[in-house]
């Protein structure tokens, strides 16, 4: 297939298409409107299921019924429409049924804005509902990135009986870039996996449901979701590496803030600065041995991310104060340039913390300073 | 005498629609004699096999485990949805929620009125005690005007607590919805009358006909604090006046089925 | 003449609400006070004749405890009911 210009959000979507999506069941939330207008046009061409629902409310609940049928379902929100999916979420994880979810992140908390964030990195990676359990959460910092991901989140959702997301901002969503779509899959394809509650044909009838009332029951289960969880980060785990053969700092970043700090890094290269870039591609499960292995050669880590240090967590729980770490970040929406990650470089390289510093309170201090000024 | 007991004599027998479990409802509690409607409709209907059941939160959390076909468990109010997602892919299956009043007028009112606006090809039973059990007997958006329940222990204060709301009065002016009609379960000619109308629901269901609900006024005798026989009085006096019966909503295709 | 009738009560689902008993149209039905089914309860039983095999008990019983027969008389028979 050629390459075409394509906007994030429609190429996610038609990804998804390809990938034999059944049921997409939505509402609109900016900055991800596109993705239920897409759907809301090539679903019902298709002859597959689509429905705008009352809220992201009935959207979960829609996609909770389907998944329980075998079927590819997925849905797509932003911030404010995610929270109010993460009852929905739970009871799917708590179920074990499969199903993938784009995350179209925007400046928050609250109603925020619409403008591209990272802000929440927690709340999907550690969950996205209440309970003891972990989706798996990929992020693309490109379209074509995206658009590979689709599939593959799918595959992934099946394999494991779990929840996983793809986890993007308001630009990705937004910004048009070339990308190649893949070929439309075999349709339709059946409903017929062995756990999948479809009408008791032939077969004894199943339920399917996340109330276990007695606790050592409830117990067994989430030591279950916590066992495929160790596969899942035994075999899962995906991350991007560039310039890192010969470097002695690394910046890392992922999704947007990745994708900038790349053109940072190009720019300190160029200066003579020995820097390379980590982008963690999957942020649960956590790249946490590679991270740990690149302490090893490394003279200072320079963490940025569209938020208040979310992923610098998971960061700071690899590096365990054993190499100086610096934090840049930007808040509510706002995107960092280039040049601030370079100046941000340039600083680390020319002063660099020491490595017991809290990297997230002295960004802090300087944030507020710069406020002031 | 014992010795009628003969498979020639037999009149009447527990339907295959029930699984063999005991159910864990309150002696006396309509619930039992809503799933048995149900299960017997299904199954005259010979459709278990290809009927999947989404059971609420409430006492009838556990519906899965008395109705004799495939069921998933939604969350709190979500059915309707839930319903929705599994019909939109599987449009040749009976897909039934099955919700009390918490569950389906408070919590789920959104889900509901859009299920029914939408007129997904969906069978709602609606079981209608005017009252919370599961959670000990608060107050239910059904709750009638100085009713004393945990969460309103003066009686319900319609100045600071609202009005009961009528949920069949208030779907049937959607387009979508096919048949919504409300029945009780206080005697035996309304238990009949009741069959009827499910069976009715499921046909308008199987005919693609829209949205279909059966209200159906039932008691919560360990709610009400009284015997379930008294409880029934209690209902017939009480409830039918604020709730009346009859047919809501016959859509002119719906009338025209022969069952 | 009516005719006959017999019902037998499941003692498993049985949970002596008296559904059946208020609801029965010749009231033979009542509960067995000598008797305690698994979960503890007196479960329902006919107590004397008159049963016309009408079913209403098993109309009204919330457990499905109750199957319900009724005398084949030779009449109907030969009619084919």
């Amino acid at each position: 297939m050629a390459r075409e210009l394509l906007k994030g959000n429609e190429a996610i979507a038609e990804a998804a298409i390809r990938a034999g999506l059944d049921a997409y069941y939505g509402y609109p939330i900016t900055p991800q409107n596109e993705v239920l207008e897409w759907m809301s046009k090539r679903m019902p061409e298709l002859g597959r299921a689509y429905v705008q629902a009352e809220a992201e409310l009935g959207a979960i609940n829609m996609v909770y019924g389907a998944a329980c049928t075998g079927a590819r379902v997925m849905t797509s929100s932003s911030s404010p429409g995610i929270s109010l999916m993460m009852e929905g979420l739970s009871y799917i994880a708590g179920t074990e049924v499969p199903m993938v979810l784009v995350n179209v992140m925007r400046g928050g908390p609250g109603l925020g804005n619409i403008a591209p964030s990272q802000g929440d990195y927690n709340q999907i990676c550690k969950g996205g509902g209440h309970g003891d359990y972990h989706p798996i959460v990929l992020a693309p910092a490109n379209i074509q990135e995206a658009v590979d991901m689709m599939p593959l989140a799918f595959d992934l959702a099946e394999k494991y009986l779990t929840i996983c997301c793809v986890l993007l901002d308001g630009s990705l969503g937004q910004m048009m870039e070339p990308a190649e779509l893949p070929e439309m899959k075999p349709y339709p394809h059946p409903f017929n996996q062995p756990w999948a509650v479809n009408g008791a044909i032939g077969r004894e009838r199943r339920i399917l449901t996340s109330i276990y009332l007695e606790p050592l029951e409830e117990e067994q289960v989430n030591l279950r979701l916590l066992k495929r969880w160790e596969e899942i980060k035994k075999n899962e785990i995906r991350y991007k590496e560039y310039y890192l053969d010969d470097a002695d700092y690394v910046v890392i970043g992922f999704g947007s803030a990745g994708r900038i700090a790349l053109s940072a890094v190009r720019a300190a290269r160029a200066k003579g600065i020995k820097v390379g870039l980590f982008r963690p591609v999957s942020v649960a499960p956590f790249p946490y041995a590679r991270v740990e292995e690149l302490c090893k050669k490394t003279q200072a880590f320079l963490v940025t991310e569209m938020n208040s240090g979310q992923m610098l967590d998971d960061i700071r729980l690899a590096v365990r104060n054993r190499v100086p770490t610096r934090f840049y970040g930007r808040l509510g929406g706002v995107m960092p340039f280039a040049d601030e990650i370079l100046a941000e470089i340039e600083a680390m390289v020319k002063n660099p913390p020491k490595a017991e510093e809290d990297a997230a309170q002295a960004w802090l201090q300087r944030a507020l300073a710069a406020v002031q000024d | 005498m014992a010795t009628l007991v003969t498979p020639e004599n037999l009149v009447y027998a527990r339907t295959r629609g029930l699984t063999d479990m005991v159910e864990h409802y309150c002696p006396g509690c309509t619930h039992g004699v809503a799933h048995r409607l149900v299960a017997e409709v299904l199954e005259e209907m010979g459709v278990l096999d290809r009927t999947i059941g989404v059971a609420p939160v409430g006492c009838s959390v556990f519906a899965y485990n008395y109705l004799n076909c495939d069921f998933v468990e939604a969350a709190h109010g979500r059915a309707p949805a839930m319903a929705t997602g599994i019909k939109r892919v599987l449009p040749d299956r009976i897909v039934f929620t099955y919700q009390g009043d918490g569950d389906m007028a408070s919590i789920g009112m959104g889900e509901i009125v859009h299920a029914a606006a939408r007129g997904e090809n969906l069978t709602v039973i609606f079981i209608n005690n005017a009252i919370y059990g599961m959670t000990g007997g608060q107050m239910a958006p059904t709750s009638l005007p100085g009713m004393k329940t945990s969460s309103s222990p003066t009686g319900r204060d319609v100045e600071s607590q609202g009005f009961p709301i009528r949920m069949s009065e208030m779907l049937c002016t959607l387009e979508g919805a096919g048949y919504v009609v409300r029945r009780s379960l206080h005697d035996p000619a309304n238990i009949r009358k009741s069959k009827k109308a499910i069976r009715t629901a499921f046909e308008v269901q199987k005919n693609g006909l829209g949205f279909s609900m059966v209200e159906l006024l039932s008691t919560c005798p360990t709610g009400w604090s009284q015997t379930p026989v008294a409880s029934l009085g209690w209902l017939e006096e009480h409830m039918i006046p604020a709730f009346p019966l009859g047919d809501y909503k016959i859509s002119g295709p719906v009338a025209a089925l022969k069952i | 003449m009516p005719a006959k009738g017999w019902i037998e009560v499941n003692n498993l689902y049985c949970k002596a609400c008296e559904l059946c008993i208020d609801a029965c149209p010749p009231k033979v039905i009542a509960l067995d006070m000598e008797r305690m089914t698994p979960k503890g309860y007196h479960p329902a039983h006919i107590v004397k004749d008159g049963c016309t095999g009408c079913a209403i008990c098993a109309l009204v019983c919330p457990d499905a405890a109750i199957t319900v027969y009724r005398e084949v008389t030779k009449a109907a028979a030969a009619a084919g009911g």
